[in-house]
């Protein structure tokens, strides 16, 4: 009865990280789509989100410290777009994949600076470290259901954004056909910049949610962008709802690997999937096996 | 100037200041800059390789900081690991007669037997030639910027491998790693008498790899990379193998970095785990990119430079901050690298500052 | 024996079909033509018969020998050789240069030879590049090859990359639309040069959509529309052919199909 009971602890905790996974994968993908762009910064995301709520708690009652967080953090990501990415048009790809390398380390520098090397931390947004509530013979704390919750109620608004909104729609065009849609009138610079906010302000959500339970410290964003890309890969790049899926396996397999090697190396797990994926099936669970938009010749 | 003097010019340059300034760091008294200057220039060697990769091969790899410290590694765990307990065996007897094993002293003063540490370079090579390989080949079928992130999850793999396991000493690394008595009277070590020696060594190493990949560059081999780069596709129409060469190209510059990670560690007598780390190979992107990525001077000088400022704790908590800064700055404004414009830029000030005053005036409409 | 053969090549995108069951032989020493109105898969054809794309169905076979789903490098050193609809050279490196890349599956020197400068090694790259300037010189490019690609005019880019394909030292020569940017003395020049490389013993497929150059210079035509092959043949019979005439209907078949009926 002990092990079953464990294992479903494990699950849970894999699931809650794979929510977050999800996320950061949701917004690899936004950004993919729409600018061709893979942001390393993407991680970083999360972390402000969490930092910027964790100070703005001095001043505001937590509610209106989280929103706080994730509005600045979505202007910070539409100005990012703005600023740099909207004058750099003429630069290949991998120059702007090699730019938001080195984004994504001055922004950790930046916030090592802001808020020093401390871990810090929202505090829960009901109860506290030791409430639980019991599901199916399982403790979980309500910071879990918050958020599972939070991240499902994100990522069906965004499906029905995406689906059934003029700007969604617009978004997807944008995505599959820039030329088409340039000509059907659609401004593809605002749909870039908003691909950029709509994920900044993903990850920052990501980000405060999930500070209870994994603390928020600066160095968090990289491991997570990796770990976030490896979801977006499994589920298939360009994919966002599929990237759900991959960021739960990701959440998922952690939490298995977890149970079974030294605490040392669970990070490498994620990592690994990552490399499986990129080498074998780099179209994703869902997409044609050839690899052809990921292979070279 | 006749080509061939041309050719040897830089050479005579770099060498000249390679002198100069050890000459004039022992004249000020601060000899032990060399130090910083020698771990630079093991450094360099690194970026030299990546930018055969990247400005030729116009791959991007943010995993070579793991090959150095794969290189780094494998020699300091062979060369510190006790194999006493093996005495008796026969094949510890053969590896014995074979100079493989050898009996020394450690820190303590015990005596221990281990991997020589020209036995232990063969094998960090052999190990780097086949990881390279394994990584590369599925690695290098993807596009750049998936090789990215393959790249980097390598090099976080083995970043949290040697962190997290107690035969490469965990977060502290290992320590006491024994000097490499390379031959000819020459000894790859920390100690301070051997300073000025090991300088040269680092030199003498940095010296090979220049020349080596200069004739490449300069070649067949380095035409075909150039074109692959270029476009791959017309390439491959050309009769080139770009799967090939990417791959070789690739090993190729592990190699040298794990090569750089095994002389180093033997100077420092030591490595640790954030060798391996993310940050370690953004940086040398980060350099390879400053240097201008084909510039094979460009990127001696920037890489040697800039590593030596940081090593001597110019930008104190900033370090990591300024590589990021540098890879930004130089990416979106001079995206093949600063140097070039630079030049020109120069150039120009020069062209204007030589002119008289009436040339200088702006024109006054035309006529 | 023919030196390539096309038998049954099918290729569809999703849903479109661009080539449907097109068989057809060159024989050495011929000038080949493909033609046909725009989408009718000669592109796709070439993509196909060179290696950079894969067939749904059928083969390739050149001197005798399959090459279907071989990549493109390894059809190049079995001697086919091709240029692009848009000048493909090599935009970051000199014109010398793009020639000498052309000589690579002919030489061998590889990564520890050229490093180490092994013997024989500079002999070869001398020869390198006294091939290539030779080359450059037939196309009349001799003047710029230490210019960056890059700076080139159309035409001019045009004869590299002839030049460069022809450094290759090809049994068959695929040209994709050599005639089309280019004016009318220019197109003279290309017809003159092309039967020049013929007279030196490499065979050509060509893809053209000037009738003019098309019917003077091919000795065998082939007609393709919508990815089905319609007529094939030496080209006074393939004006005359009527689905020919009725698929060009109205277009540049008027002069030709004026001739009288037979």
């Amino acid at each position: 009865m002990d092990t079953g009971n464990l294992a479903l602890q494990y699950l849970l905790s894999g699931i809650t990280k794979g929510s977050i996974y999800a996320v950061v994968a949701i917004g690899f993908n936004l950004i993919y789509s729409a600018t061709g762009i893979l942001n390393f910064a993407q991680g970083e995301f999360v972390m402000l989100g969490g930092m910027v709520a964790v100070t703005l708690l001095h001043f505001a009652p937590l509610s209106v410290a989280v929103t706080g967080a994730v509005v600045i953090v979505a202007l910070g990501g539409c100005l990012l777009e703005i600023l740099l990415f909207r004058r750099l048009r003429n630069h290949s790809v991998l120059h702007l994949i090699i730019i938001t390398i080195g984004l994504s380390i001055v922004i950790q520098e930046t916030a090592l600076h802001v808020w020093d090397e401390k871990v810090r931390s929202l505090p829960y947004f009901t109860g506290n470290e030791v409430s639980s509530l019991q599901i199916f013979g399982a403790a979980i704390s309500p910071q879990v259901v918050w958020v599972l919750g939070t991240v499902a109620v994100a990522v069906v608004l965004l499906h029905v954004f995406l689906q059934y909104t003029l700007q969604g729609r617009a978004m997807r065009a944008c995505s599959s056909n820039p030329e088409a849609a340039m000509l059907a009138g659609i401004n593809i610079r605002n749909m870039r910049t908003l691909s950029f906010g709509l994920s900044a302000a993903l990850g920052a959500l990501a980000g405060c949610v999930i500070s209870p339970i994994t603390m928020t410290h600066y160095e968090m964003g990289a491991p997570l962008a990796i770990k976030g890309f490896a979801a977006a890969i499994l589920g298939g790049l360009g994919n966002p709802m599929a990237a759900v899926v991959g960021g739960l396996l990701v959440g998922v397999i952690e939490a298995v690997s977890v149970s079974q090697l030294p605490a040392a190396y669970n990070d490498v797990a994620a990592f690994a999937v990552l490399l499986l994926m990129l080498f074998v099936r780099p179209n994703g669970l869902f997409g044609r096996p050839g690899g052809e938009m990921v292979r070279e010749l | 100037m006749k080509p061939a003097l041309k050719q040897f010019l830089p050479f005579v340059l770099v060498a000249a200041v390679a002198v100069g300034a050890q000459v004039a760091l022992r004249l000020l008294e601060m000899e032990y800059c060399l130090t910083q200057l020698t771990m630079a220039l093991y450094y360099a060697i690194v970026v030299l390789g990546l930018s055969l990769v990247m400005g030729y091969a116009g791959q991007v790899s943010l995993g070579h900081g793991a090959f150095f410290a794969i290189g780094g590694y494998t020699s300091a765990v062979l060369t510190t690991h006790d194999f006493s307990p093996f005495n008796a065996t026969a094949w510890a007897q053969g590896l014995k007669q074979a100079h493989v094993f050898v009996s020394r002293e450690d820190l303590y003063g015990h005596a221990v037997v281990s991997v020589s540490p020209w036995a232990a370079f063969v094998l960090a090579m052999l190990l780097t030639f086949l990881i390279a390989h394994l990584i590369g080949y599925p690695a290098l079928r993807l596009k750049g910027q998936y090789l990215a992130m393959a790249t980097l999850g390598f090099g976080l793999i083995v970043y949290r491998m040697v962190l997290g396991s107690t035969v490469t000493g965990a977060a502290d690394g290992i320590n006491g790693v024994p000097e490499w008595r390379l031959g000819f009277g020459l000894t790859v070590s920390g100690k301070s008498a051997l300073r000025v020696e090991n300088y040269y060594v680092a030199c003498g190493l940095v010296l090979f790899w220049l020349v080596l990949l200069g004739n490449l560059v300069h070649s067949r081999v380095g035409r075909a990379l150039q074109a692959i780069h270029d476009r791959e596709t017309a390439a491959n129409a050309m009769g080139i193998n770009t799967a090939s060469y990417k791959l070789k190209a690739f090993v190729l510059s592990a190699l040298m970095a794990a090569m750089a990670g095994v002389f180093f560690t033997h100077y420092t007598a030591g490595i640790g785990p954030s060798e391996a780390g993310a940050l370690k190979s953004i940086r040398y992107v980060a350099l390879a990119a400053a240097g201008g990525m084909a510039n094979l001077w460009g990127v001696l000088v920037v890489s040697t430079g800039l590593n030596y400022l940081s090593l001597r704790g110019l930008f104190g908590s900033y370090d990591h901050a300024v590589f990021g800064v540098i890879l930004i700055a130089i990416i979106s404004l001079a995206p093949e690298g600063p140097l070039k414009p630079l030049g020109l830029w120069i150039r120009k000030l020069a062209g204007r500052a030589f002119k008289s005053p009436a040339e200088r005036r702006p024109e006054h409409g035309t006529a | 024996m023919a030196l390539l053969e096309v038998a049954n090549v099918r290729r569809s995108f999703g849903g479109l079909v661009a080539l449907d069951r097109v068989s057809f032989r060159v024989h050495p020493g011929q000038i080949k033509a493909v033609i046909g109105p725009n989408g009718a898969g000669k592109t796709t054809l070439f993509n196909i018969i060179s290696g950079l794309l894969k067939s749904d169905t059928g083969e390739v076979f050149f001197k005798g020998r399959s090459i279907t789903g071989l990549k493109p490098y390894q059809i190049a050193r079995a001697g086919l050789s091709r240029t692009f609809q848009n000048p493909s050279l090599f935009l970051h490196m000199r014109v010398l240069e793009n020639v000498m890349v052309g000589r690579h599956s002919r030489t061998r020197s590889e990564f520890l030879g050229c490093s180490l400068r092994w013997p024989g090694q500079p002999e070869e790259e001398r020869s390198i590049r006294s091939a290539a300037l030779a080359h450059l010189e037939n196309v009349g490019l001799a003047h710029l090859a230490e210019v960056p690609a890059g700076s080139l005019a159309f035409g001019q880019r045009r004869m590299a990359e002839l030049a460069r394909a022809l450094a290759t030292g090809p049994e068959l020569l695929l040209l994709d639309e050599p005639a089309s940017g280019l004016n009318t003395k220019e197109k003279r020049d290309l017809g003159q040069r092309i039967r020049r490389i013929r007279d030196q013993g490499i065979t050509i497929l060509l893809v053209e959509h000037d009738m003019t150059v098309v019917m003077d210079l091919s000795d065998d035509i082939l007609v393709l529309n919508n990815g089905v092959p319609i007529a094939e043949g030496p080209p006074a019979a393939v004006q005359n052919d009527p689905n020919v005439i009725r698929v060009y209907l109205g277009g540049e078949f008027k002069h030709v199909a004026a001739s009288p009926e037979p």
